[in-house]
C-alpha cells in the first residue's frame, strides 16, 4: 500500500488577476511507513504540497490518491473524515487551543470521530505519556515551554492512530535541544509504530535524519534522494 | 465547550447578552403592566354592578364628542313605562360645582338623580338616608355626599343634618355614602347626589345626561337595552340612542387594552431584535478572531456541520442565558413595580414563555449567518492566517 500517490499535481492561486503557480506538476509516491523530508527555498511550494497531501486543499489539476483513494471523488465531509482517520498534523507554530488543557487538546481529533469522553481522555493520556508529558495533563499551552507544546501537538497527531503524520517545519520555532527531542519522537513513532512521516524543513541537519530527501524548487521536484 | 468559549470573553459575552436581557425583561414587565391595568379596569367595571344598562343620546363612539342630550324628564317617564318596572330606572344630570361649608371648599360633581339609585347601583350608605320620592317631587334642597366630599368639608364631624352651599344655594345634608373608589377615572367618592328636579333648576337646564336601568338578570340585558333604544327612536324618529352594557364596556376596553399590551410587547420585541443583531455582530467578530482555531479543527477532522454547530450553540447559549437573566429581571421588576408603585402589574406565563422562546429563536436566527461563515471557512486559508 502507498500512503500518497500524486501525478501531475498543480496548484495555482489567483492573486489580483495574476496567476501564481505554486506547484507546477508534481509526481510523487510515498509508501507506507516511509520517513521523508521535503526541503527547498522559501516560496518553493513546500507548504502548498503539504496542504494538498493533507487533504486540506484540492489540486488545480492532477491526481492525488491518499491510501489508494482518489481524493477528487470525495466531498468535503468525506475529506474531513479522511483527515481525521488517516492523517496527523504537526505545525510550526503548534496550533494548540489556548485556555484548553493539554489533555483536551490531544483528545480533540477523537471528538470529531464521535468517541465517548471517558475513552477520549484515556487515549489522550496514553498519547501524552508516550511523548513524555504524563505530568502535564492539566497544563494549558501558556503554562508550557515551546518544546512541550510541540510534544503535545505530536501527541494530538498520533492519538487517532493515523497512517501518516505531516509535519510542516515542526522544529522551526524550537531551539536545537527541543528540536532534537521532537525529531527523536517522530523517529520513534516511525520506527516503533510504522507511521509514515513527511516533514518540511529548512534545516539540513534535520533533513538528513529522514531516510529520503525530496528537494522542491519553483513548484517542481528537483531532486529525490533516498 | 461552548460555555467555555463564552466564559473566556466574559465581559464581551455579558455586553452582548445585555441587549437580549433588556429586551426580554422589557417584554415581561410591559406585558405585566398591560395585563395588570386590564385586570384592574375590568375589576372596576364589574364593581359597578353587572346588570346595568346606561341609555345615552347619540352613538356610543370613542372617537366622537358626546352628543348634546335631548332627553328630559318626560322621556324618563316614557322609558319607565317602556321598562315596566319604574323603580329600576334612574337618571342623571351632572355638573362640576364648588361646594362650601364655612371656610371649607371642595370641587365636587353634582349629580341630579332620584330615589332609585340604590335599586340600580350598588351604593351603600354610611349615614342618614337616600334621596326620596318626595325630595324629588318637592324639589327639596337636600344632598347625599360621597365619602371624600364628606371628609373634605366636615372632617370627622357627622354631616347629616348640617348645611352646605352649592353654587351659592343652601342645601341640607341628609346622607353620606360609603367609600366606593374610582371607576374609569370617575371619582365617585367626590359625587354629591341631589334631587334631579333641584339640579335642573340649579343648573338652569331641562335635559338629563343619561338614564340608567337595572335589568332583572344578565339574560335580559341585551333585549331590554334594545327595547328601550327602539322605543326612544320611535319617539324621536331619525335620532340615535345607545344602550351601553357592562359586557360591551368590558369587551371594548379589553380590546383596547389588549391592543395596547400587544403594542408594548412589540416595541419591547424590537429591542430583542436589536439584541439579536448585537449577537450576530459579536459572533462574526468571534469567527474572525478564531479563524485559526477553525482551520485547526477542520484539519483535525471537524466537518462543516461540526463547526457550524459549535458556533450556533454558542450564539443560542448567549441569547438563552440572556433570556433567562432577562426573565428573572422582568419578574423581579414587575413584582417591584406592583409592590412599590400604584401601577398594577400582573405577570403572565405566556409573556415569559414567549420572551424565552423568542430569545432562543433570535439566537438561532442571528447565529446562523456567522456560524455558516465559520463552517465554510477554507481550512488552508484559516491555518495560514496569522
Ligand atoms: N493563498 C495564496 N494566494 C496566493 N498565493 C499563495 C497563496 N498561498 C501560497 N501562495 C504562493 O505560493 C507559493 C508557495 O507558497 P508556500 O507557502 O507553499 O511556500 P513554502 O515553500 O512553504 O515557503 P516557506 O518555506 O516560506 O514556508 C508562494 O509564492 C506563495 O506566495
Ligand atoms: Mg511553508
Amino acid at each position: 500500500m502507498t500512503a500518497f500517490e500524486a501525478a501531475g499535481l498543480t496548484r495555482s492561486y489567483q492573486l489580483e488577476g495574476v496567476t501564481v503557480d505554486a506547484l507546477r506538476g508534481v509526481d510523487l509516491t510515498i509508501g507506507d511507513g516511509e520517513f521523508a523530508a521535503i526541503i527547498g527555498p522559501s516560496g518553493s511550494g513546500k507548504s502548498t504540497l503539504m496542504h494538498l497531501l493533507g487533504c486540506l486543499d484540492r489540486p488545480t489539476s492532477g491526481v492525488l490518491k491518499v491510501g489508494g483513494v482518489d481524493v477528487s471523488t470525495l466531498d468535503d465531509t468525506q475529506l474531513a473524515e479522511l483527515r481525521n482517520r488517516m492523517i496527523g498534523f504537526v505545525f510550526q507554530s503548534f496550533h494548540l487551543l489556548a485556555r484548553t488543557s493539554a489533555l483536551d487538546n490531544v483528545a480533540l481529533p477523537l471528538v470529531y470521530r464521535g468517541v465517548a469522553k471517558a475513552e477520549r481522555r484515556a487515549k489522550a493520556r496514553e498519547a501524552l505519556t508516550a511523548v513524555g508529558l504524563a505530568h502535564r495533563l492539566d497544563h494549558r499551552p501558556s503554562q508550557m515551554s515551546g518544546g512541550e507544546q510541540q510534544r503535545v501537538a505530536i501527541a494530538r497527531a498520533l492519538v487517532g492512530d493515523p497512517q501518516v503524520v505531516l509535519a510542516d517545519e515542526p522544529t522551526g520555532n524550537l531551539d536545537t535541544r527541543n528540536g532534537d527531542e521532537v525529531m527523536g519522537l517522530l523517529e520513534r513513532l516511525n520506527a516503533d509504530q510504522g507511521v509514515a512521516i513527511v516533514l518540511v524543513t529548512h534545516e539540513p541537519e534535520v533533513a538528513v535524519r529522514a531516510r529520503r530527501q525530496i528537494h522542491v524548487r519553483d513548484g517542481l521536484i528537483e531532486r529525490d534522494v533516498a | 465547550m461552548a460555555l467555555e468559549a463564552l466564559r473566556v470573553n466574559r465581559l464581551r459575552s455579558a455586553l452582548t447578552m445585555l441587549g437580549v436581557i433588556i429586551g426580554v425583561s422589557a417584554v415581561v414587565i410591559l406585558v405585566a403592566i398591560g395585563t395588570g391595568a386590564k385586570d384592574a379596569i375590568e375589576d372596576e367595571i364589574s364593581g359597578l354592578g353587572s346588570n346595568i344598562i346606561l341609555v345615552v343620546p347619540g352613538q356610543l363612539n370613542f372617537q366622537a364628542a358626546p352628543t348634546q342630550s335631548r332627553l328630559d324628564l318626560a322621556d324618563v317617564a316614557y322609558v319607565r313605562r317602556v321598562v315596566g318596572d319604574p323603580g329600576q330606572v334612574t337618571v342623571s344630570v351632572q355638573s362640576g360645582e364648588s361646594m362650601r361649608v364655612g371656610r371649607n371648599e371642595a370641587f365636587v360633581t353634582i349629580v341630579g338623580t332620584d330615589e332609585n339609585i340604590p335599586n340600580v347601583f350598588d351604593r351603600p350608605l354610611k349615614r342618614g338616608r337616600y334621596l326620596t320620592e318626595s325630595d324629588i317631587d318637592t324639589r327639596r334642597r337636600v344632598a347625599v355626599l360621597g365619602s371624600e366630599v364628606s371628609g373634605q368639608l366636615f372632617g370627622d364631624l357627622d354631616p347629616v343634618g348640617r348645611q352646605a352651599t352649592i353654587a351659592g344655594v343652601r342645601f341640607r345634608v341628609v346622607g353620606v355614602y360609603d367609600k366606593v373608589g374610582a371607576t374609569f377615572g370617575v371619582a365617585r367618592d367626590r359625587e354629591v347626589h341631589i334631587p334631579v328636579t333641584t339640579a335642573q333648576r340649579l343648573l338652569g337646564v331641562q335635559r338629563v345626561n343619561g338614564i340608567a336601568i337595572g335589568a332583572s338578570g344578565p339574560d335580559v340585558i341585551d333585549s331590554l337595552g334594545k327595547k328601550v333604544v327602539d322605543a326612544l327612536v320611535a319617539r324621536y324618529p331619525g335620532e340615535k340612542f345607545s344602550a351601553v352594557t357592562q359586557t360591551q364596556l368590558l369587551g371594548t376596553i379589553g380590546t383596547v387594552l389588549g391592543m395596547l399590551t400587544g403594542v408594548l410587547a412589540a416595541i419591547a420585541g424590537i429591542s430583542l431584535l436589536v439584541g439579536g443583531v448585537g449577537v450576530s455582530n459579536i459572533m462574526l467578530v468571534s469567527v474572525r478572531e478564531r479563524t485559526k482555531e477553525i482551520g485547526l479543527r477542520k484539519a483535525l477532522g471537524a466537518r462543516q456541520r461540526d463547526v457550524l454547530g459549535q458556533f450556533l450553540i454558542e450564539a443560542v447559549l448567549l441569547t438563552t442565558i440572556g433570556g433567562l437573566i432577562g426573565i428573572a429581571l422582568g419578574v423581579g421588576g414587575s413584582l417591584l413595580i406592583e409592590a412599590l408603585s400604584p401601577v398594577p402589574a400582573s405577570i403572565t406565563l405566556w409573556s415569559i414563555l414567549l420572551a424565552f422562546g423568542v430569545s432562543v429563536v433570535v439566537g438561532v436566527f442571528f447565529g446562523v449567518a456567522p456560524a455558516r461563515r465559520a463552517g465554510r471557512l477554507d481550512p488552508v486559508v484559516a491555518l495560514r492566517s496569522e
